[in-house]
């Protein structure tokens, strides 16, 4: 999932990751149609592959967010979504047929921080965590290239030393094992170290150095995006291929068991609902039961009064028919 | 002789450093600094700072009042106020001393002349929170809006932003400066539209100095290249400077007395019923916030 402010570089640095272009008919809208607009939720899916492994991925865009005056409302959508995924699972685990669940949770959130700030934004620490018990957060720093290297240095510990005094729980890479080789260590180290990654996404080819690179041409100088000097966006690249597994296994072992303990304790609606429903529906009909029976007693009582005393008054009979 | 200036816009947006880059000079400020470089602090309240400045070989006082960012909270509604009051409040000033029986020569003139508004560089289109901010600051000063931090665009991004924000600003009818409807003639009208096909201005602020060729230059120095702020290739700050400083200076300052404050002053006069005016309680007349901008 992508969430973020319109304009941080979202879609460009997805379509930079996946070397691809998933918004070919992409209109920006203007502010006009952003005023009245709620949040929304738009999911693609595309295939890549990385060293003979297919992967296929789900892009959750999340348009709209941050984009009015008032945003109070706007991460509601995105929390309800998460937790449809959530829901939809644990219906399908409890089913009978188990072999075909599709997991369509979402298992990594790229939250983007504006890099034009001073830091994190009290909407950045508000939805971080409303949503840092259901997803594991990765944030991102994009458009990398307003800011200077020191003032990268800077704003990444500003940002880590917020998230740190809000108790934000980001998403950790685990440490490598110890029979990993000592390159893979280091890489691991490399990546703990360089979040929030600060990324420049570009899919257009420019001439530098003689050669063509993905990169951004400016009056003054190319800023290439595969260049680890200029920015994180092979780091990024590298973490998300190498650790997949991770984030899905988290998902599953970390935010999918809270929604499901969470769920089950307030009574799981959908799936326990209906036994409980049944029961109250037999009670009921008990009972109505049992009142339709008082009332026939009551009136062959009324009726045998009626005939006792009216023995010789033909006219009280025949007033009362039952 | 004297002008005052304001730069708004949400944080983090360069105002602060723009204001250095402006007069070459540091802001003073009340947080001690680190030793290396300078860094510019969260600016947390209105702070002004007045400079001397000598424009062909005329000697001008030249007052900006950097502003705390708006727009950073959840709710944004109303971040405006601030600014807006402190604006009405120098109207306020100056007309209080105008209806002296016994009234200064030189009136002290507090006036904001310039509102320079930074839109941050998304490359789309403009937010509703910059829209409705220039919609309620352009009834009551001169707007500048200036595409802030630029050097995240690339030369065709930023021709695509600008047209997209000129569009906007028209189907808004949002009046910027310089507007089309003071246009005192032909040939204002001439020197005007070429300025008008450029804004907003696309600036890069820095107020540190490199060598580049041989040459101490105000710029940013990054892995890929050192921004030059000065150099009109790379970027638009030599054109604000002189629209704010050099060529429309007293332009400004015309509108802002004969338009701006002509229109408050009618507003002020109105509300209390004639030309005497009873002792406020400081604010500004009621109905300038809201209802009939």
């Amino acid at each position: 999932m992508v969430v973020g402010e319109s304009g941080l570089g979202k879609s460009t640095l997805i379509n930079s990751l996946f070397l691809t272009d998933l918004y070919p008919e992409r209109i920006i809208p203007g502010a006009a149609e952003k005023i009245e607009r709620t949040v929304q939720i738009e999911a693609s899916t595309v295939e890549i592959e990385e060293r003979g492994v297919k992967l296929r991925l789900t892009v959750v865009d999340t348009p709209g967010y941050g984009d009015a005056i008032n945003c109070r409302d706007c991460f509601k959508t995105i929390i309800s979504y998460i937790d449809e995924q959530f829901e939809r699972y644990l219906h399908d685990e409890s089913g009978l047929n188990r072999r075909h669940i599709i997991d369509n949770r979402v298992h990594c959130c790229f939250y983007f921080i504006s890099p034009f700030g001073h830091g994190l934004k009290p909407l950045d620490v508000e939805f971080m965590k409303a949503i840092h018990n259901k997803v594991n957060i990765v944030p991102v720093i994009a458009k990398a290239d307003t800011l200077s290297l020191k003032e990268r240095e800077r704003l990444k510990k500003r940002i880590l030393d917020e998230i740190e005094e809000h108790g934000i729980k980001i998403y950790h890479l685990p440490d490598a094992e110890s029979d990993e080789d000592e390159d893979f260590k280091e890489q691991t180290r490399l990546l703990k170290a360089s979040i929030p990654f600060c990324v420049v996404g570009s899919n257009q080819l420019i001439e530098a150095k003689g050669k063509k690179v993905r990169g951004r041409l400016y009056p003054w100088g190319v800023v290439e995006v595969e260049n680890t000097e200029h920015n994180d966006f092979l780091k990024l690249r590298t973490m998300l291929i190498t650790h997949m597994q991770d984030l899905q296994e988290v998902t599953q072992d970390l935010h999918y068991e809270n929604f499901r303990s969470e769920r089950l304790k307030r009574g799981g609606r959908k799936i326990e609902d209906e036994e409980v429903n049944k029961d109250q529906i037999l009670l009921e009909k008990e009972a109505e039961l049992r009142r339709m029976q008082e009332m026939i007693a009551r009136m062959q009582a009324q009726m045998q009064m009626q005939m006792q005393s009216g023995e010789g008054d033909s006219s009280a009979v025949h007033g009362h028919h039952v | 002789m004297g002008a005052a200036g304001i730069p708004a816009g949400q944080s983090g947006l360069g105002k602060s450093t723009m204001v250095n880059t402006l007069f070459k000079s540091k802001v003073s400020r009340k947080a001690s600094q680190p030793s290396q470089e300078e860094r510019i602090p969260k600016t947390v309240q209105l702070q002004s700072i007045t400079h001397v400045i000598e424009e062909k070989g005329v000697k001008m006082k030249l007052t900006v009042t950097d502003t705390p960012g708006f727009g950073d909270q959840i709710n944004n509604e109303n971040c405006w106020d601030p600014i807006i009051k402190y604006i009405n409040e120098q109207y306020e000033k100056y007309l209080r001393e105008e209806i002296l029986i016994t009234r200064k020569r030189k009136i002290p003139d507090t006036r904001v002349h310039g509102c320079v508004y930074f839109v941050p560089p998304t490359g789309h289109w403009l937010r509703p929170l910059d829209l409705e901010f220039m919609r309620r600051l352009s009834k009551i000063v001169n707007v500048v809006p200036v595409i802030a931090k630029a050097d995240t665009l690339t030369l065709e991004e930023r021709a695509e932003f600008k047209r997209r924000i000129q569009e906007d600003l028209k189907t808004h009818a949002i009046s910027v400066y310089p507007q089309e409807d003071f246009d005192q003639d032909p040939d204002d009208r001439v020197l005007n539209d070429r300025i008008r096909e450029k804004i907003p201005f696309a600036v890069v602020g820095a107020d540190q100095e490199h060598q580049v060729n041989g040459k101490r230059v105000l710029g940013r120095k990054t892995k890929w290249g050192i921004i030059e702020v000065e150099n009109p290739a790379h970027c638009e700050f030599p054109l604000l400077r002189d629209l704010l400083i050099r060529s429309h200076l007293q332009d400004l300052k015309d509108i802002t007395h004969n338009v701006h404050y002509e229109s408050y002053r009618v507003r002020r006069l109105n509300e209390s019923n004639g030309p005497a005016l009873s002792p406020l309680n400081g604010l500004p007349g009621k109905g300038e916030g809201g209802s009939d901008l």
